[in-house]
């Protein structure tokens, strides 16, 4: 046993013990897992609750806009190699969601932590990470979040004065924006294919050049850094020069990013590559994605993708045609309630698929894809476009709550 | 312009392209297309040149600061203006719409210059941000039917002698003046706060770009029934008590 050899306060054991309470009964009313309304309760009763769970963790912080949840696993199966781990495996990221999880597990030796990116910069105030990893940030939700660059600024500050190992990619200007703040930066090349949040410098406004896979300012000279680590093909490049293979049971170029972070983590912590490596092909889906499940005597593939970048990373990992796709959008509150963003994703990428769309704005995907000079069949529900497939592998891409939705349909 | 060809601009993709607006660019390029015309589409980064040649151009919404940057660098260009004068059609979207007028206020809360082609002035409004679907009627004098679109948006623009309200908002805020205008237009420059993209939900405001470009009454019709279900879900949701 590690960690708590600070015990919590009893005001703070109160603050868990009412918290778990209150999520049990949420848990037993039906009102899903509970998590963040018991760290609400125990937040109240102790606004210190956090920072006093976190003090006697190692704690590594993750954020970005893609690959959160999942850079967050591959992160917390490394670590396992070196001690318990405890973690907001469902994706709970704000405070309140974090607080109730770190709450669920006294004897781990290691908190790591997904963190929504509005609140990255507090959360790192309260819990005094040891690392943070910052993957990639780009247009997302746009009704309702902060511009895409403030967010960038806002991580800058608040990473300012933060004694963790910042572990960035070299690849996303707005992220090395973000992280060059920080005095102690390991550069990972994980790639970022969606560039157009990017072409003005977040620094100085001029606009950025982008030949091959670098990038710079033509006016300022800030430029890509020199990374450490890197992302080539199907193995991770590790500073001495190593190449270590790639096997993952996700798919897809991102998830291979994800790992080529989650290494440069590991290591941080004395967990070699290839340890850390090898742990992560354990992972298999995370929160129902990347889940195959059968439905209808189809193979369904279930890939959850909530903006233009996101789209982009998973038009690359599905199979060929003729295999069908079904996309599936949503605008509901957690959506964002504004379908503009779907102008953004290239659905030219998808020609020789049969697509059908459903969702309760299937019509904004219909008259995207007929711009798009694309065939389709608009469908009333998941049962409907799945019959018009036939047996076999039908890749499955939906938003938030679409995916929430579909999840729900058929089962996984 | 030569018979059968034309040659739409989208301005500035690197700094004004944050709510889709390459849909407005696309649903223009897919109908002329439709209508059998040789189409050109070029995007001008803010460090080229605008071409003065073009037929259409399209100038997107963005983040304040880009916005001032767009605005910086169309001055300095000089391009679009003579484009204007050789009789070319610009339809511009929020931030773009807002660079057209005489000034705006910028990401330092300054007054910048806008570049003076449609007669208007915006100013940063004091309440709630603009956010939400809209419903509006256009202008009478330009025969369409109902406008759709969607809001988000802090600004507020008001509109001088020499500019027509593009709509009156039945649901919105439109150009948050309280008088239910909606966007400004003059004989050959429109501008709008509607998103969506605009021209995916009223793609007979694309054909009236065309037209205008064409200089021709009317245009082969194209099969709009996407176009229209989309419409008719739109406007009914956004009569719906919230």
């Amino acid at each position: 046993m590690s960690g708590n050899s600070d015990p919590l306060t009893p005001r703070a054991k109160l603050a868990v013990t009412a918290g778990k309470a209150v999520a049990a009964a949420s848990r037993a009313a039906g009102r899903g897992s509970g998590s963040v309304i018991g760290g609400k309760v125990a937040l109240r009763l102790d606004p210190d609750l956090l920072a006093r769970l976190a003090q006697s963790l190692d704690v590594v912080l993750v954020s970005a806009t893609n690959g959160k949840t999942t850079t967050t696993r591959l992160i917390a199966e490394a670590l396992r190699a070196a001690g318990p781990v405890v973690s907001n495996a469902l994706g709970a990221n704000m405070p309140a969601g974090i607080t109730s999880a770190l709450a669920g597990n006294s004897d781990a030796r290691y908190g790591v932590i997904e963190v929504d990116e509005k609140y990255l910069a507090g959360v790192a105030r309260d819990t005094d990470p040891k690392c943070i990893a910052l993957l990639n940030l780009s247009r997302d939700q746009l009704d309702r979040a902060a511009e895409t660059r403030m967010l960038a600024e806002n991580w800058r500050e608040g990473l300012a004065g933060s004694k963790a190992v910042v572990v960035a990619n070299a690849d996303d200007p707005l992220v090395v924006w973000a992280a060059s703040s920080s005095p102690n930066v390991i550069w990972v090349a994980a790639g970022q294919m969606w560039k157009d949040d990017a072409w003005s410098c977040p620094s100085c406004g001029g606009v950025m050049q982008r030949p091959g896979d670098d990038w710079f300012c033509g006016e300022c000279g800030f430029r890509r850094p020199t990374p450490s680590w890197s992302l080539s093909g199907d193995h991770v490049l590790d500073p001495h020069g190593s190449a270590w293979p790639i096997h993952l049971q996700l798919p897809g170029r991102a998830n291979k990013a994800n790992a080529t972070s989650s290494a440069a983590v590991a290591a941080v912590f004395g967990v070699p590559p290839q340890v850390a490596l090898e742990r992560m092909y354990q992972v298999q889906a995370v929160a129902g994605r990347y889940d195959v499940v059968q439905f209808k005597d189809r193979d369904l593939r279930l890939l959850l993708a909530k903006n233009p970048a996101g789209w982009l990373e998973t038009f690359s990992l599905i199979d060929p045609p003729p295999t069908p796709v079904i996309l599936s959008v949503n605008a509901r509150g957690a959506d964002g309630t504004d379908t503009s963003w779907l102008w953004d994703v290239d659905y030219t990428r998808l020609t020789g698929h049969p697509i059908c769309v459903i969702g309760d704005r299937k019509l904004d995907l219909a008259v995207r894809l007929e711009v798009a000079n694309q065939h389709f069949q608009v469908c009333d529900d998941v049962d409907q476009a799945v019959q018009m497939c036939p047996p076999g592998r039908i890749e499955v891409i939906a938003n938030y709550t679409a995916f929430q939705d579909l999840r729900r349909r058929v089962g996984n | 312009m030569s018979d059968n060809s034309l040659r739409i601009v989208w301005i500035y993709p690197d700094l004004l392209s944050t709510y889709g607006d390459q849909g407005n660019a696309l649903v223009v390029e897919r109908r002329a297309r439709q209508r059998g015309l040789d189409v050109a589409r070029v995007d001008v980064r803010s460090d080229q040149p605008i071409p003065t040649s073009g037929d259409i151009y399209l100038i997107g919404g963005g983040e304040d600061r880009p916005q001032r940057l767009a605005a910086e660098r169309l001055r300095r260009d000089g391009g679009l203006h003579r484009a204007v004068e050789n009789g070319a059609i610009v339809f511009s979207v929020c931030a773009g719409y807002q660079i057209l007028g005489h000034e705006f206020i910028n990401d330092l809360g300054q007054r910048e210059p806008g570049l003076g082609l449609l007669d208007v002035v915006s100013v940063r409004g004091e309440g709630a941000r603009c956010v939400g679907d809209v419903l509006g009627d256009i202008d009478p004098r330009l025969g369409l039917p109902p406008l759709t679109g969607f809001e988000n948006h802090q600004g507020v623009t008001h509109l001088g002698p020499t500019a027509r309200p593009l709509a009156q908002v039945r649901l919105g805020k439109g150009n948050g003046t309280g008088d239910g205008t909606e966007g400004a237009y003059n004989d050959t420059v429109f501008g709008t706060y509607m998103h969506g993209p605009v021209l995916a939900r009223n793609p007979l405001i694309a054909d009236l770009l065309l037209k205008l470009a064409l200089d021709v009454n009317a245009l082969p019709p194209t099969d709009d029934r996407w176009y229209e279900a989309l419409r008719n879900e739109r406007i009914a949701s956004a009569q719906q008590p919230a």
